[in-house]
């Protein structure tokens, strides 16, 4: 527990969210992390689609898309998803 | 001191009482499943509803978990909400109890009290709503319809509280109480209406920084009881606690501003002390027991027994300092239990009552009595068997069975 947590005396009651859920990133639960490799990738977007945190945002201007590590939460879907094999589960700290 | 409001005298049982007292308060939802011996309340109050006398909208629901749930539900939006249950149907909400009282929802819920199975039982006694005493509710217990009546008033106030923000249940015994026609006395309309007044909310922090009234409400977006890990879990939990100990200070005014308009109080509201002044011998019991206790005090303080009553009325909250200083000059104490506690070592209330006056210098000779399970009868004559029991141990000074069955074949 990090001291700039509030004591009980300073929140809400009924644990009303003093922060939106913008701002509570859920990347950090994380065990595997996706790799993309954009050779491989076609832009079908399938990956997109399945996300079920919508962590995999389409970029049409750049004709592209982008993994948002800061709520992708592991779960693989988007690696089981893909036709063309192009996304890779990783342990976190192996894909850096 | 100002004049209380004349009163209209009415025959009611103790549920068409809390029925009557429900429509008087204002209530804007009321979501309900039917169970005896509650279900008069339930069936008075949709009368109440298909007549067009109240504008609450009533949720007919398919179970008493659901029944809990939709209460919360409303509650939360801002709506002064009711409801009522019994026994199983008491057990059955257990999961939103927690749910309600975690969300700061102030529901009031009338029990009336009832036996759990199995065997089957459909009587009074204290098991379903003392099993639900960890459940964060504010817990009162009536004596008879009158105080049912004004019990269920009293709560919305209690209830709605800034400080305290808890729900409410009143219990009151099942069929001894729910079920027995009894003249009551009932305020106006609108003296009703204006005592409970208007719900009120404090303002809170949203996850937007905007500082927003606390209810659910489009135009002021907010999320109410997320989830809270191991980092903020412990925090939410003793503000309850924080508010419980708001309760017991918020109960007795709330009675004695009740007092004020009808000229009727209940002790300090936490605790009823009856001729226990100078009381020796002295017994604590919930309820309508109460009432059979009084007549059996007076009959021995005519036969020159210092023999005392002090009635629990609020239960949750603890009342530990009013209890402490009323039984400070007791000798020998009996606490009544309506309910088991298997291997518990005693009932609820005598565990309450013996841990509180551990640290007291010259704490009362303590002895429990389990009584009047499944609505087992407990007459006159049991009850002054209590207080002769009490006498001897004046005599011996000492203990030797410290729980004790009334009324139980042997």
């Amino acid at each position: 527990m990090t001291n700039k947590n509030k004591n009980w005396k300073e929140i809400a009651p009924a644990g009303v969210c003093s922060k939106s859920s913008l701002d509570f990133l859920t990347g950090d639960w994380k065990t595997y992390t996706p790799v993309r490799d954009p050779e491989k990738c076609t832009r079908c977007v399938i990956c997109a689609l399945f996300c079920p945190d919508g962590a995999i945002n389409w970029y049409p201007e750049k004709n592209d898309i982008e993994i948002n590590q800061d709520f992708c939460k592991g779960c693989g879907i988007c690696a089981n998803e893909c036709p063309t094999n192009a996304i890779v589960m990783k342990i976190e700290q192996e894909s850096k | 001191m100002q004049k209380t409001v004349k009163q209209k005298m009415m025959a009611l049982a103790g549920d068409q009482a809390v029925a009557y007292a429900v429509k008087q308060s204002d209530v804007d939802v009321v979501a309900a499943y039917p169970i005896t011996p509650q279900t008069i309340i339930v069936e008075k109050f949709s009368e109440y509803v298909a007549n067009g006398e109240v504008e609450t909208e009533f949720v007919c629901v398919e179970s008493e978990h659901s029944a809990m749930t939709a209460s919360l539900a409303a509650s939360v939006t801002g709506a002064r909400t009711f409801t009522a249950t019994a026994s199983a149907g008491l057990a059955l909400m257990h999961e939103m109890l927690f749910v309600t009282s975690g969300c700061r929802a102030p529901v009031v819920m009338a029990i009336a009290n009832r036996a759990l199975s199995a065997p089957l039982n459909i009587h009074g006694d204290h098991s379903d709503s003392m099993a639900q005493r960890d459940s964060g509710w504010i817990q009162l217990y009536a004596e008879n319809a009158q105080e049912a009546y004004d019990s269920i008033i009293q709560a919305f106030r209690i209830g709605e509280n800034l400080n305290v923000l808890l729900p409410v249940m009143v219990g009151l015994d099942g069929f001894t109480l729910s079920h027995t026609l009894e003249n009551v006395e009932v305020l106006p309309d609108e003296t009703v209406k204006e005592f409970v007044g208007v719900r009120k909310f404090p303002d809170v922090l949203t996850h937007n920084g905007k500082t927003a009234p606390f209810r659910l409400d489009p135009a002021n977006p907010m999320t109410m009881g997320p989830i809270a890990l191991q980092n903020y879990y412990f925090e939410f939990k003793r503000q309850q606690e924080e508010a419980m100990e708001h309760a017991v200070n918020v109960i007795q005014q709330v009675n004695s501003e009740y007092a004020k308009i009808s000229g009727r109080s209940y002790g300090n509201g936490l605790i009823e002390n009856y001729r226990l002044e100078d009381a020796e011998v002295a017994a604590v019991c919930l309820g309508s027991t109460a009432g059979t206790m009084k007549t059996v005090v007076d009959g021995l303080r005519q036969n020159g027994v210092k023999a005392g009553l002090l009635r629990l009325r609020t239960f949750r909250p603890l009342p530990v300092e009013e209890i402490r200083s009323a039984v400070a000059n007791v000798k020998a104490l009996a606490v009544m239990d309506k309910c088991i506690s298997f291997g518990g070592n005693g009932g609820p209330v005598f565990n309450a009552f013996r841990h509180l006056l551990y640290e007291e210098a010259n704490h009362p000779h303590i002895v429990n009595y389990i009584y009047g399970l499944g609505g087992r009868d407990t007459s006159p004559s049991d009850l002054r068997s209590i207080y002769e029991t009490l006498q001897e141990l004046l005599q011996t000074g000492h203990v030797e069975k410290p729980i004790r069955y009334l009324g139980l074949r042997s």
